[in-house]
């Protein structure tokens, strides 16, 4: 029994000794650079994680075939976290401490984003958030930055909007996640702010298959406009209810659904008339030819299409953005990853799917209004609203 | 509070609650039969929302031929079920039973994610989508077929249940289920049965539903506890009180949304659904059960 256990021990001791060695060498060989992902590929949050994982593998391809960033080949170090913050935690200690990245993009939503934070900033690693949340980068975290364009873009696109079109009182008709408590703050700051009345406000379930009880209520308030925030499905459900109660009343929606899928979804006929704030790549064949994103924006779908035969997403770039991000410092810079970090701060003008990304030491996020434009449905595809 | 609102209320909540009810008859056949909640129901409204799907897009057929295959396909699913996961067990305790039906929802559900992805996909409408006014209210051609689908369950269930053999047969079974052994009834058979049944109503419920809704491979899972509690409030009985649970259940909720927080709508199913099992386990209408002990 005793000899037993003795070589159980033995024979670990050995296999960790083996593996050790392995690693030692795997990593002492490479001139590569490792660039370290945490997306969450599985579970609620893979319709983010998913198109990203892709992106990034595509554009790794896509380099290295061009030879790699100067003379250096890329190699992309992709953790699926499942959206959970534990297991992203867990998996960032992996990514630094065995496969030495030098600097990580994602994770995918603002949990995992908030959790890993003190990981990076313990290991001095530079990390790129696909995450949206505000909290990423308000406070700035010296080696934290994000690529979605934050909440409060969006909705005070939609606010300006309506200042033009003299639009005075608003019901607001959110979901229960993140996503939506996050956009009804914002709106609820910016309308008091910018002197809008908040005359009704309504939540929804994100699984909710019925939402004529609110919009009945809604009804019953006369608002001059509504703004729905959320993700599919419930926004098409929405504009489906609309269409039933017969209400004439604008409705907004957020730029979470500013993808063809929900024009599909709420039927082209429900769907007529409904404006949104829209990230450039869902509308990029109706900006205008001079439009400084408009190659790249072709590029990238186009690219996306052939290769996995559906169409690019929003999500997608977030980790594009990422990439081209921490690529760029890599040239110009260096790749030890506090060269990263300073090449990314560093970023002026650089032109990607989310927007023109200009960076400084009090802006790790680095765009603007100008990262969306004003869409409105007409006959199931996006017109632009001037 | 004007009364068009209130009719909107109603009517919403009514046809929501006719969802409930179909979801929760195939709880309580199941329960009736075999003696186990069938966690898995909500999947099969699932399947019946996919399959159609599939059968539109990938078979093209016309609608019409949708739906029957459409059924079929789910039916076979809960055949499949019932053989390989509730009978091969050994020792079917009520406990094992009701962990390999929780089991087997998110095994299906898996399933699911890999064949349709996890988009949510559309279905169309069966005759249109104009929407129909009732005094102030409206409601779509959609909700009339659900109210008259609905009604045709009930009905064939009924008949089904008290003017054919294997109907009293089941009905027997659920009494008890060894003196139903005894008088020659295959018991095992009935179970089948159950799950037949109860699988291809889950599955026209996800059908009918679907165009307004929208299907994608996690729906099951809300509306399979909505059927529950609509089951639980009709006292788990597989005729009119699993109905009349489900409407209540559904127009409370609108009327909560309406009248009281869109933020409390759930909250308020699941505190009817304690109360229900706090005050009268027995259900809403149910008498209390001393003959079976």
């Amino acid at each position: 029994m005793y000899l037993g256990v003795k070589m159980k021990k033995m024979s670990l001791l050995l296999v960790s000794v083996c593996l050790s060695l392995i690693c030692a060498t795997v990593s002492f060989a490479s001139g590569t650079i490792r660039i370290g992902a945490l997306f969450s590929v599985t579970g609620p949050a893979s319709f983010l994680g998913e198109p990203e994982k892709k992106t990034l593998e595509l554009l790794v391809k896509e380099f290295n075939e061009k030879g790699g960033i100067n003379g250096r080949k890329l190699e992309a170090v992709i953790y699926d976290t499942g959206g959970d913050a534990t297991k992203a935690v867990q998996l960032a200690t992996k990514l630094i401490k065995d496969d030495k990245v030098s600097v990580i993009i994602g994770p995918s939503t603002t949990g995992e984003s908030m959790a890993v934070i003190p990981v990076v900033e313990k290991w001095k690693i530079p990390m790129i958030s696909c995450a949206a949340g505000i909290k990423i980068t308000d406070p700035v975290k010296h080696w934290v930055f994000k690529t979605p364009a934050n909440d409060h873009i969006a909705a005070e696109k939609i606010l300006n909007y309506m200042a033009s079109k003299k639009q005075k009182s608003i019901a607001l008709l959110t979901v229960t996640d993140g996503f939506g408590a996050s956009g009804r703050e914002q709106i609820k700051a910016l309308a008091k702010k910018k002197g809008f009345a908040i005359v009704a406000d309504e939540v929804y379930g994100p699984k909710d298959t019925d939402m004529t009880a609110q919009l009945t209520k809604i009804r019953g308030i006369k608002p001059d406009v509504i703004i729905c925030w959320g993700t599919n499905p419930g926004p098409a459900v929405i504009t489906k209810n609309v269409k039933q109660l017969g209400l004439k009343t604008p409705l907004y929606m957020s730029h979470g659904v500013a993808s063809k899928k929900y024009i599909e979804l709420a039927g082209a006929d429900s769907a007529e008339g409904v404006m949104l704030p829209a990230g450039k790549l869902a509308v990029y064949d109706a900006l205008p030819k001079g439009d400084s994103q408009y190659k790249l924006l072709k590029g990238y779908d186009q690219t996306y299409k052939k290769a996995y035969g559906t169409e690019a997403s929003t999500f997608g770039g977030y980790a594009y953005d990422a990439f081209l991000l921490a690529a760029n410092a890599i040239k110009k810079v260096g790749s030890t990853p506090e060269q990263i970090r300073a090449g990314i701060e560093q970023t002026k003008k650089m032109v990607s799917i989310s927007g023109v990304f200009t960076m400084s030491p009090k802006d790790h996020n680095g765009l603007d209004l100008s990262a969306f434009e004003m869409v409105k449905v007409v006959k199931g595809d996006w017109s632009l609203l001037k | 509070m004007q009364f068009d609102q209130i009719l909107q209320y109603t009517l919403s909540g009514l046809s929501t609650g006719a969802i409930y009810a179909l979801i929760g008859i195939g709880f309580s056949i199941i329960y009736n039969a075999t003696g186990i909640i069938n966690f898995a129901q909500g999947e099969f409204v699932m399947l019946g929302g996919l399959f159609t799907l599939s059968c539109l897009e990938f078979l093209k057929l016309p609608l019409w031929a949708a739906i029957p295959c459409a059924i079929a396909a789910s039916t076979l699913v809960g055949i499949l079920f019932e053989r390989l996961a509730i009978r091969p067990l050994k020792q079917p305790t009520p406990i094992n039973l009701v962990i390999i039906t929780i089991g087997g929802s998110i095994l299906i559900r898996g399933i699911a994610m890999l064949v349709w992805g996890k988009d949510t996909h559309s279905v169309p409408p069966f005759s249109g989508d104009t929407p129909i006014a009732i005094g102030g209210a409206t409601i779509l051609p959609q909700h009339l077929w659900i109210f008259a689908i609905t009604l045709i369950i009930i009905f064939l269930n009924k008949v089904y249940f008290y003017h054919t053999i294997s109907g009293k047969a089941m009905r027997a079974c659920s009494y008890n289920r060894r003196a139903a052994g005894l008088v020659g009834i295959d018991v095992r058979r009935m179970v089948l049965f159950s799950f037949i049944i109860s699988s291809a109503m889950g599955a026209v419920a996800g059908i009918i539903i679907a165009p307004l809704t929208m299907t994608a491979y996690d729906v099951g899972v809300m509306l399979g506890l909505k059927g529950f509690c609509a089951a639980i409030i009709g006292g788990m009985s597989s005729g009119l009180s699993t109905v009349i649970g489900g409407l209540i259940l559904g127009v409370l909720e609108s009327l909560g949304a309406g009248l009281i927080s869109s933020g409390y709508k759930d909250a308020i199913a699941f505190i009817i659904l304690l109360l229900i099992l706090f005050i009268r386990p027995q259900g809403l209408f149910g008498k209390s059960n001393s003959e079976r002990v």
